[in-house]
């Protein structure tokens, strides 16, 4: 006889979307915030303005693409280059989309509502949305998630825009401390999240091949580095799974 | 560097590298999830290969502002910043795992080289 949020059929549509906004106060939601304060300290390093760095921030949304975007913004990497790399750390979005569509999808949801809220899909969101979708009857579910979503990449959006222009008080010290936050969050996190031992050597070959790859190819080194590092960390992985599965 | 480099020369060329080289590589990806949904295989070779390359990018970015940052980063001695990181993975690790210990002790690291005369 649990009390289950979908118990309550008298919520209603607005009462859905408040309570999705409410979610930016959950730990997950918290830690992302924490996390723009630093993109927006990078953002001021890259040399960027301040309008670049919110329309970055509301248009892609997904702070792995922002900060290698960053990245080749101050490498002075070309367009074409730029892109493959961030299409390469977004092809990611493709699978998270995939899982959450079931949860996400009622009887008469639209498919130009999905693609609108996919936009909103990062990780964060993600994580939120695949915790607590089964709680939501499933007619009110784009509500919930929208208004969640919605709002957390708008709130960031203003934050990054004012702490970007605040820290032009701060002493160059402030702003590079602030800047640190987003390497120790992104080192961190993907440890955390690596499923297996693939993933945690992707981590340490991705940061290993930098060094010569900035030798290597000044402009592309993100590109060299990033490819070069998954795909000795791919097998890497391999040959320990192979190792360990014949004993 | 190159002539399709970013640049504010021109006032709204930042706007269409940003659209071109972030929302678009980016969205493409959501989109296609949305429409493909239910015939993709996430466990699949492809799949791992493609996270492999993806985290790997990101830390390549993450060294790139370790070892070779810009403007006040870069006011931060070398040594400094490695150890902020591995002190804060230390503490990542040491918490359970918890995003904000590691980032705070990372700072603290920061802080006291701040205030530290004779340090670097």
């Amino acid at each position: 006889m649990t009390m289950h949020l979908s118990d309550r059929p008298e919520r209603s549509d607005l009462g859905w979307i408040l309570l999705g906004m409410k979610g930016i106060l959950s730990p997950p939601a918290l830690i992302l915030t924490t996390a723009f304060f630093g993109f927006a300290g990078l953002c001021r390093e890259a040399g960027i303005s301040w309008q670049e760095a919110a329309f970055m921030t509301a248009a892609v949304w997904a702070l792995p693409a922002k900060i290698i975007l960053l990245g080749a913004i101050t490498a002075g990497t070309s367009l074409p280059a730029a892109a493959f790399a961030v299409a390469l750390s977004s092809l990611r979005m493709m699978p998270m989309v995939v899982a959450l569509m079931p949860e996400l999808r009622g009887p008469k949801t639209r498919v130009p509502t999905l693609l609108f809220l996919s936009h909103f899909v990062a990780i964060t969101a993600w994580v939120f949305a695949m915790e607590r979708m089964e709680d939501v009857p499933r007619d009110k579910r784009t509500l919930y998630f929208g208004g969640f979503a919605v709002t957390l990449t708008a709130l960031n959006t203003v934050l990054v825009a004012i702490v970007f222009n605040l820290m032009g008080q701060l002493p160059a010290l402030a702003t590079g401390a602030l800047a640190f936050l987003t390497p120790v969050y992104f080192f961190n996190s993907l440890y955390g999240s690596a499923r297996d031992v693939t993933g945690r050597l992707a981590l340490f070959c991705g940061m290993a091949a930098l060094p010569p790859a900035h030798w290597l190819s000044p402009g592309y080194e993100l590109l060299v580095a990033g490819i070069g590092g998954g795909l000795v960390a791919y097998l890497g992985g391999r040959i320990l799974k192979v190792r360990r599965g014949g004993g | 560097m190159s002539d399709w480099a970013y640049s504010d020369v021109v006032p709204w060329w930042p706007y269409v590298f940003i659209l071109l080289g972030g929302w678009l590589p980016t969205d493409v990806w959501r989109y296609i999830g949305v429409v493909s949904a239910s015939r993709i295989d996430e466990t699949g070779e492809a799949a791992t290969i493609a996270r492999t390359i993806a985290t790997s990018l990101v830390a390549a970015v993450i060294a790139q502002l370790v070892f070779y940052p810009s403007g006040a980063l870069a006011d931060i001695p070398t040594w400094v910043r490695v150890v902020a990181l591995c002190i804060g993975f230390a503490a990542y690790q040491l918490s359970r795992r918890k995003i904000l210990a590691g980032i705070f002790a990372a700072e603290i690291v920061i802080g006291i080289w701040a205030l530290a005369p004779g340090l670097g």
